[in-house]
């Protein structure tokens, strides 16, 4: 858990964090979205005190970061950053096992963890681990970097924009993976982007900074739906917005369990995106669902229940 | 190949130029000593290694502490003045810090190795901070967020990726000095250009020519044994 | 409310306004005063003298004030003060330590004012470090232009330096001529082979290569051996056609100088040669052809304007090289301020020796500035 406690932040007469409460429960996948400048990375980087805060209070799991031995607080705490910051001079499987190796785990552990991690991040082409950084793609690079974050099998893990650099299909492959895996290990995630759709496709909560405050906080259906002002309207996107919540919302939510459709069947998982997806590529109006039941494009257009 | 030729040519010389007498002496026949006689070129070439190595080890401890104190945070002020010295001492020519030390140590090897330490200093202490300052700043970054210690930082991540550019310093240094030695032997010390001189004073191309071959031979080694490591350094092994 | 934790109060206190160098200089500066000779009384210009520092206290007094306007509001103009003012405190010091001494006697500068000197010359340049440039070479030329003046005025007559300067000055000048000389004719033949030799090594890369291979094997062969060597051939030429001894190609002297100077001069000619046409990116030159521009429109309109700061920054290197390595060549014969260098050297005249020395410093100095000068105005033309 992280807690931010009236945090207020200014380099020089620029005010970047102003008077910021703020908390992050266990395994959230927690979200810190807005533009450049709002000040989200910079909280961010109070919670490992790569920034020092000049008033106020950050604590993880009740205890005030300021008081914990630096380097111990940081070698709990995962790291990805958006340039990856990979060491050149070592191998593949030697950037991930940095922090365990700080950590002094035996060789056999480190060496099973670092695999563990290989497959986990799709990094299993054979010889990965012996490459060295300069020849991997961007997408591999950043695979290593958020494999070397969650090496020591931390509680929190601190993403900044990590995915900002990625060509688009790499960007959403990586989104997944650190999702699912997000999921199984119950991590909590402090994930700062810049970009809205990657903040609701990821965060179970959601946190809109703006001019170094936080705008709205709430889970990306409730910033979608109840903009708490036109600020936070425009920055959600308006219209758009209605586009991106097809993106949260599942079919089964919508779906009408009474009648039928034929063709092929989509899940009930699926999102009201995937399925409008479906229905203008096939040209049709209604799509069946697996397991019995359709859905209309009525019933992506209706309010929600 | 390149490596190992010269310190071979080196080795040669040094076995076959004491018995190679009568060769200078079919080419100049009216020299009265075709062949430097003083000191034995062994003991020439190495005196003049030896000065070369204490200067060069001398060099690389203070360059190379100077220019990690000035990088890090805590002498990050010092780093213009540091900088500022690097670049004017190297604009001295090395002759003129030899022709300095004289006055305050004497004739001999002492102004000599004092003269060698000093401007070896330079091209160590310019390359460690250019090195330094190349280091990728994500990679620190992502160091000092992972729980990484100054030191650690420094030992681990800082100095194996500076390793190139200090030691292509190191080997400058290395370079310039078995020039400056070989002048020192106009001002006393033993080392070969001390044959140089000598033939230069007395007109005797045949020492000159012996001196020239050894040290041209001795400054090649040095700079193919150091290109070497200089080249291991740079690329990982793989 | 919380303190983070921040550095120590006192490392906060050293690095606030970069105070760290005012006082690691002022510390060498406080040492320097009190435990380094200021001047050498010497009996004559062979003999070395005791030293004698007579403004302990005022020294060092003066570097505790500097010090403390280093930590309060910069220090610029104690430092300009300090440059400024030993100089003429050593010439003050020598002509009061004369007057009632043999008219032999020599005043040396010790190493006491040396780094004295060094260090509030280090100081001026880090508190300058601050102003616009203006300021900054107002500030220098103020300094140099009051030497000059108090050097005319006989501010510095009695320092045995200037004695010396006096003693030998048409050698002097003859010494300083032949070097400058000697440099320049190296520059320009360097420039004129070594050019169109870059050229040609950037057209064929390969070739270029082993050019350039040749080249540095070359810098590494220690001057002082290149310039031996060459006396040999020098000499058999100048025997074999009478007609170069009479252009003045004899065994010693300037000509095996010149050549194994030019040879030195030619591997950063070469090599920023090179990256100077480089600095066009290949594709800006194909799309320039593109436009019906031929190899030598392209190269002089296009790749000479935008190389040209680089090659300037490679002969600043090949002027500084070889102003150093010319005194080298005094060795040999060729003259120059070596020469002065070496002579003092046997005869244990120390002043004669600093002078040299410090002619030759002064020279590679002054050509560094020029060419940076030079780089500075052609850089913002383009």
């Amino acid at each position: 858990m992280i807690e931010f406690d009236h945090v207020h932040k200014a380099f020089g007469n620029h005010v970047v964090i102003e008077d910021l409460s703020l908390r992050v429960e266990d395994g959230e996948f927690f979200v810190l979205v807005g533009p450049s400048g709002s000040g989200k990375s910079t909280l961010l980087r109070t919670v490992n005190r790569l920034t020092h805060i000049d008033r106020g209070q950050v604590r993880v799991h009740g205890k005030d970061v300021a008081t914990q031995p630096i380097e111990a607080l940081r070698r709990g705490i995962g790291y990805a950053i958006q340039s990856v910051g990979l060491f050149p001079h070592r191998t593949v499987a030697e950037n991930i096992a940095a922090v365990p190796h700080l950590l002094r785990w035996p060789q056999k552990q480190i060496d099973e963890r670092v695999a563990e991690l290989m497959a986990l991040l799709k990094l299993d082409e054979p010889g990965m681990a012996d490459r060295y950084p300069d020849t991997l793609s961007g997408g591999q690079a950043q695979r290593v970097g958020v494999a070397r974050a969650l090496a020591a099998r931390p509680k929190i893990v601190l993403m900044d924009e990590p995915f900002g650099a990625l060509d688009p299909l790499t960007r959403e492959s990586l989104q997944a993976s650190v999702k699912a895996i997000q999921k199984e290990t119950g991590t909590t995630i402090l994930f700062v982007t810049h970009d809205m759709d990657e903040a609701f496709r990821l965060g179970d909560r959601v946190a809109l900074m703006l001019d170094g405050r936080l705008a709205q906080v709430g889970t990306p259906l409730e910033l979608i739906r109840s903009p708490a002002d036109e600020r936070v309207n425009e920055f959600v996107g308006g219209t758009r917005a209605y586009l991106r919540e097809l993106a949260v919302r599942c079919v089964r939510d919508s779906m009408r369990r009474d009648e039928s459709a034929d063709g092929d069947a989509i899940a009930p998982g699926a999102t009201l995106q995937e399925a409008l997806g479906l229905m203008l590529e096939k040209r049709r109006d209604r799509l069946a669902v697996a397991g019995g039941g359709a859905i209309l494009l009525a019933d992506i257009v209706a309010r929600p229940r | 190949m390149k490596t190992w030729l010269p310190p071979l040519i080196l080795l040669a010389l040094l076995v076959a130029l004491p018995h190679a007498g009568p060769l200078f002496h079919a080419w100049l026949p009216d020299l009265s000593h075709p062949l430097y006689w003083r000191t034995s070129f062994t003991e020439l070439a190495l005196s003049h290694a030896l000065l070369v190595a204490t200067a060069t080890v001398v060099a690389v401890v203070v360059g190379l502490s100077l220019g990690i104190l000035a990088t890090r945070p805590a002498g990050r002020s010092l780093l213009p003045t540091v900088r500022a010295v690097a670049v004017i001492g190297q604009t001295f020519p090395p002759v003129a810090v030899l022709a300095i030390a004289v006055p305050l140590l004497g004739f001999g090897a002492a102004p000599t190795l004092l003269a060698l330490s000093l401007y070896g200093v330079l091209p160590v202490l310019g390359q460690t901070v250019a090195g330094l300052d190349q280091v990728p700043v994500s990679a620190l970054h992502a160091a000092d967020g992972m729980g990484y210690g100054r030191w650690r930082r420094l030992w681990e991540v800082e100095l194996p990726l500076a390793a190139g550019p200090i030691m292509a310093g190191v080997r400058l240094s290395a370079i310039v000095s078995v020039g400056t030695a070989t002048i020192g032997s106009a001002v006393g010390a033993a080392t070969l250009g001390a044959p140089i001189v000598e033939g230069l004073v007395g007109n005797n191309t045949a020492y000159v020519v012996q001196g020239a071959l050894l040290v041209g031979a001795l400054a090649l080694t040095v700079d193919g044994l150091l290109g070497f490591v200089e080249n291991r350094i740079r690329r990982p092994p793989a | 409310m919380t303190a983070m934790a921040q550095p120590s109060r006192a490392s906060a206190l050293l690095h606030e306004r970069g105070r760290l160098p005012v006082v690691v200089l002022g510390a060498v500066g406080l040492f320097a005063s009190l435990a380094m000779a200021f001047l050498h009384v010497a009996p004559n210009r062979l003999l070395s003298g005791h030293p004698a520092s007579p403004h302990i206290a005022l020294l060092a007094a003066a570097w505790l004030v500097t010090v403390a306007a280093g930590f309060w509001r910069g220090g610029a103009l104690f430092a300009l003060l300090l440059t400024l003012g030993l100089p003429f405190l050593a010439g003050h010091d020598a002509a009061r330590l004369l007057q009632h001494a043999p008219p032999t006697t020599r005043i040396q500068l010790g190493a006491g004012f040396w780094t004295l000197w060094l260090a509030a010359a280090l100081l001026l340049l880090d508190r300058l470090r601050h102003l616009r440039i203006a300021w900054r070479v107002a500030a220098w030329l103020f300094i140099v232009a009051a030497c000059v003046a108090g050097a005319m005025a006989g501010a510095f007559s009695d320092l045995g330096l200037v004695r010396e300067w006096q003693a030998q000055r048409g050698a002097f000048t003859d010494a300083l001529a032949t070097h400058v000389t000697l440099s320049l004719v190296t520059l320009g033949i360097a420039l004129a082979a070594g050019a169109p030799l870059g050229y040609l090594a950037w057209r064929k890369r390969r070739a270029g290569g082993a050019v350039l291979g040749v080249l540095a094997f070359l810098q590494t062969v220690p001057s002082l051996a290149l310039f031996a060597l060459l006396i040999g051939p020098f000499a058999w030429l100048a025997r074999a056609w009478p007609a170069l001894g009479a252009l003045g190609f004899g065994g010693t002297g300037a000509a095996p100088a010149v050549f194994a100077l030019v040879l030195y001069a030619l591997l950063p000619v070469v090599r920023y040669t090179v990256a100077g046409l480089d600095a066009v990116p290949a594709d800006a030159r194909e799309a320039a052809r593109g436009l019906g521009m031929t190899r030598g429109q392209v190269l002089l309109g296009i790749q000479l304007p935008l190389g040209w700061p680089v090659l300037l920054a490679g002969l600043r290197i090949v002027a500084v090289q070889t102003i150093g390595l010319a005194a080298v060549a005094a060795l040999i014969g060729a003259g120059g301020m070596g020469r002065f260098v070496f002579l003092g050297i046997g005869q244990g005249a120390t002043d004669m020796v600093l002078l040299g020395t410090l002619a030759i410093i002064v020279l590679a100095l002054a050509a560094d500035l020029l060419f940076q000068g030079l780089m500075a105005f052609t850089g913002r033309r383009a």
